[in-house]
């Protein structure tokens, strides 16, 4: 059994990574049950989906329950971090997304490093890739979560092959897309493997 | 989401619950569908909009649920199955008709979905609402999962006709927004069209012929009663023993059934799927052998009190677990962690995780705030200029939709809102309970829903104060559902335009001006005359939300972002302090930039700019 995590902003494609794990994990044969946000939150706001694969009934991950927290800015992974214990897999994107009050000047985003270090306090196994600049190297800055899908699937806790995260990947992307797409996911991949 | 209307039997699908909900009634056999949009439901009606023509359904997006009640119970009286889904508040709105549609009972099944919502995740209340089943005396049915919630569907329907009752099936947010594996079973015969039978005694419920109907309705009960204390939807769960008795329904059920299983706690589980009416012989028999009964359900002690009632007859000593004893709050939502806490009391033992990491570093919160680009901001920054140094005095009445997050730091334009529609019925009781200057914004598909009667009401009752209507030609926070004003219907088919300027100038406001909030120096001015207007004064904020808008510009190649340049910028932070836009930030070295990124090229912050320094990027967006 897998419990995951995910998290970022809404517009960040939380739920479409979401999807594409889970029809993953079903494909693979595997129980999958997802929980999601939507309406007003999607607006700007944290955006968190929860994602157990294997036989349990809840859809929600309580604290410390966490084997996975995949995140797609790195305050969101930081925020999320009650979820995990010494044994969760981070795998987070770098590049922040600075909320408003931040943008106007009222408060600071904290310092990534020192968050980062809090992190590994708990737990080892932090995976931060720079998502954004991997994606505007496979060719389009919206396959950020491509690369983050990839960077998972580049960790030994993820609880579903690559082959079937390509699938449905393929599958959930339009035709246009899915070369970049999969360019993208093959970066992330690539940068877990030797980070 | 055509794999939904699938004929294939037994096929296995990953679906939203509310996608589970749509699968059911078309197994069902469903003819009619109403709704009006309200998140967490609204994918209900969104799933219908984009098969409904495809899978031979009516369906409309209704002007509110109230309309879409009785729609769908006319379409019922004529024996089509129809059914009606709201969220939870749309319920109040819807329940008038709600409530008398059980005296006259149904012909083709009716079933009304109540998507509530614990933990006010997109809602201004957690209203509990098993509470309209016992208020309408109707049945009701609780899935936990997206299985059962096509299955509820599905048995709903069959239930409804059999005893001629309308069906209430409630869900909560963690149920609609669940996505889970579905078997699919066959789908049903459809009817087509109706045909009314007259039958005046039954359907016209004058009090003579409701007093009848109140009869009825208990006999149709009673009825519901037998289907109740059998229904494979309340089964007992063994959990390997027998200290505990644990009595829920809904979500909560999933939740207690993992972390008994994860502790080892021994017991047997009632799982409650029809909850209206109570099986009580059921669960008199459940609770009898037991010293302690656990009841976990989220929001009102609904089964606590029945089970409280029952057991002076069945078990008069056994220690009831629950909201009554402290182990468990009607507040906000529950999840593993509080039936973690619940079962650690309960048991002595500590179910807690030991180790929750409490993050050091105070995080900056990071609440919904408008779109870059969203026409509303303009709206708002144009109203706030026109009133100038009276706008800390003035009244700003919001109402449900997107623009409520005008709320947020800098614009600080919300300052009253309680439900959809009262923007303008609350602006007209501050107009004249102050001399303050009154504002209400609310947005087409709010106007259209409930935003007509104040307006009626305001000129009536010589209400001053300036109306605005934010008419970014959809329904946007509930995800871009067509309304009566954009010429679409909920098919897909072009619809005859309702005119929002039409209906205010027919309810005979004299002053009526359509602006293009873009056009900040128009707009500004607007607000000037409107608030000199010596009556009710209205403003129709035209302009395509910009999540659309930004679509078209992209199609059409003509998408641009913004820049500042550096050298002309003073670093006044005007467009920090004022607009407020999230695609402007200020960097630590107290320079001010654009997020190319999320900088969706309305271009206004170069108009808000007083130095003229931001412009167009002329290197269109990869």
């Amino acid at each position: 059994m897998t419990r995951i995590v995910v998290v970022g902003v809404g517009g960040q494609g939380v739920l479409f990574a979401s999807k594409v794990l889970s029809e993953a994990a079903l494909a693979e044969g595997k129980n999958a049950v997802m929980s999601e946000v939507h309406g007003m939150a999607q607006r700007g706001g944290v955006v968190m989906c929860n994602i157990c694969v294997g036989c349990i009934e809840s859809s929600l991950v309580g604290n410390a329950e966490a084997d996975i927290i995949f995140a797609f800015e790195p305050m969101e992974a930081y925020r999320a971090l009650p979820k995990a214990n010494k044994n969760t897999r981070f795998v987070t994107n770098t590049s922040p997304v600075v909320p408003v009050v931040v943008s106007i000047g009222k408060q600071k985003y904290p310092d990534i490093e020192a968050m980062f270090a809090e992190i590994k306090t708990l737990t080892p196994k932090l995976t931060a890739v720079d998502a954004d600049a991997l994606a505007m190297q496979a060719g389009s800055y919206v396959t950020a979560n491509s690369v983050l899908l990839g960077a998972l699937a580049g960790t030994p806790e993820c609880p579903v092959s690559k082959e079937k995260l390509v699938e449905a990947l393929k599958n959930s992307v339009p035709p246009k897309t899915v070369e970049i797409n999969l360019k993208a996911f093959e970066l992330g991949l690539e940068f877990a493997r030797h980070h | 989401m055509k794999r939904l209307m699938t004929k294939e039997k037994g096929k296995r699908l990953f679906l939203l619950g509310n996608e589970a909900i749509v699968r059911g009634a078309l197994e069902a056999g469903l003819d009619f569908a109403t709704t009006y949009p309200g998140t967490p439901s609204s994918e209900i009606g969104n799933t219908f909009y984009e098969i409904g023509k495809e899978a031979k359904v009516y369906f409309e997006f209704s002007t509110n649920e109230k309309v879409a009640t009785e729609v769908a119970a006319a379409a019922s009286a004529c024996g089509l199955r129809a059914m009606t889904f709201m969220k939870h508040v749309g319920l109040n709105v819807a329940s008038d008709a709600f409530m008398t549609v059980a005296y006259t009972g149904v012909r083709g099944g009716f079933v009304v979905v109540s998507a509530d919502d614990p933990g006010c995740h997109s809602s201004q209340n957690e209203q509990d609402n098993r509470y309209y089943a016992r208020l309408a005396n109707v049945p009701m049915l609780e899935p936990a999962n997206a299985q059962e919630a096509k299955d509820m569907v599905l048995a709903a329907f069959g239930m409804s006709e059999q005893i001629e009752m309308p069906v209430l099936v409630r869900t909560t947010t963690r149920l609609n927004h669940v996505r889970g594996a579905v078997d699919t079973g066959e789908l049903g015969p459809q009817r087509g069209k109706g045909h009314f039978e007259k039958d005046p005694k039954r359907f016209v419920t004058i009090p003579a012929h409701a007093r009848i109907g109140h009869v009825k309705l208990l006999e149709r009960m009673a009825k519901a009663l037998e289907i109740s204390e059998k229904s494979q939807f309340n089964r007992v769960i063994d959990m390997g023993g027998s200290e505990y008795g644990i009595i829920t329904s809904g979500v909560s059920h999933n939740y207690v059934a993992d972390v008994m299983a994860a502790a080892g706690i021994k017991g047997r589980i009632l799982k409650l799927g029809m909850t209206w009416p109570l099986p009580e012989t059921m669960i008199s028999k459940f609770i009898k052998p037991y010293d302690k009964i656990i009841i976990a359900e989220e929001g009102e002690p609904l089964l606590e009190n029945a089970v409280m009632a029952l057991a002076k007859e069945a078990n008069p000593k056994i220690a009831v677990y629950g909201k009554r004893s402290g182990h468990f709050s009607v507040l906000g939502e529950y999840d593993p962690d509080v039936l973690k806490a619940a079962f650690s009391k309960i048991t002595g033992r500590n179910l807690m995780p030991g180790n929750v990491h409490k993050p050091e570093i105070q995080l900056p919160p990071r609440p919904p705030s408008l779109c870059p680009g969203c026409p509303h901001r303009s709206t708002y920054y144009a109203a706030k200029r026109a009133l100038k140094q009276n706008f800390k005095d003035a009244i700003f009445s919001s109402d449900i939709g997107c623009y409520t997050l005008g709320i947020q730091d800098p614009l600080n334009t919300a300052d009253f809102l309680l439900c959809m529609g009262s923007s303008v019925d609350a602006a007209g009781g501050f107009s004249k309970a102050t001399d303050q200057p009154v504002l209400a914004f609310l947005g087409d598909s709010t106007f259209f829903h409930s935003g007509i009667p104040g307006v009626v009401n305001a000129v009536y009752n010589r209400h001053r104060f300036v109306y605005t209507i934010l008419d970014n030609r959809t329904t946007a926070m509930t995800g871009h559902q067509p309304n009566p004003g954009m010429g679409t219907d909920g098919r897909g088919n072009p619809a005859p335009i309702v005119s929002v300027e039409g209906i205010v100038k027919g309810c005979g406001v004299d002053f009526v001006r359509t602006v293009d909030p873009s056009d900040i120096k128009a707009m500004q001015k607007a607000y000037e005359d409107a608030l000199a207007h010596d009556k009710l004064a209205v403003i129709v904020a035209k302009r395509e939300c910009v999540l659309l808008e930004v679509r078209s510009r992209k199609k059409a190649g003509n998408f641009l972002t913004w820049q500042i340049n550096q050298e002309e910028c003073k670093k006044c932070q005007t467009c920090i302090k004022t607009w407020g836009c999230p695609a402007i930030y200020l960097a630590e070295d107290g320079t001010v930039h654009i997020n190319e990124g999320i900088c969706n090229g309305c271009g206004i912050c170069a108009k808000v700019c007083p130095f003229k320094a931001i412009h167009e990027n002329k290197e269109a967006r990869k």
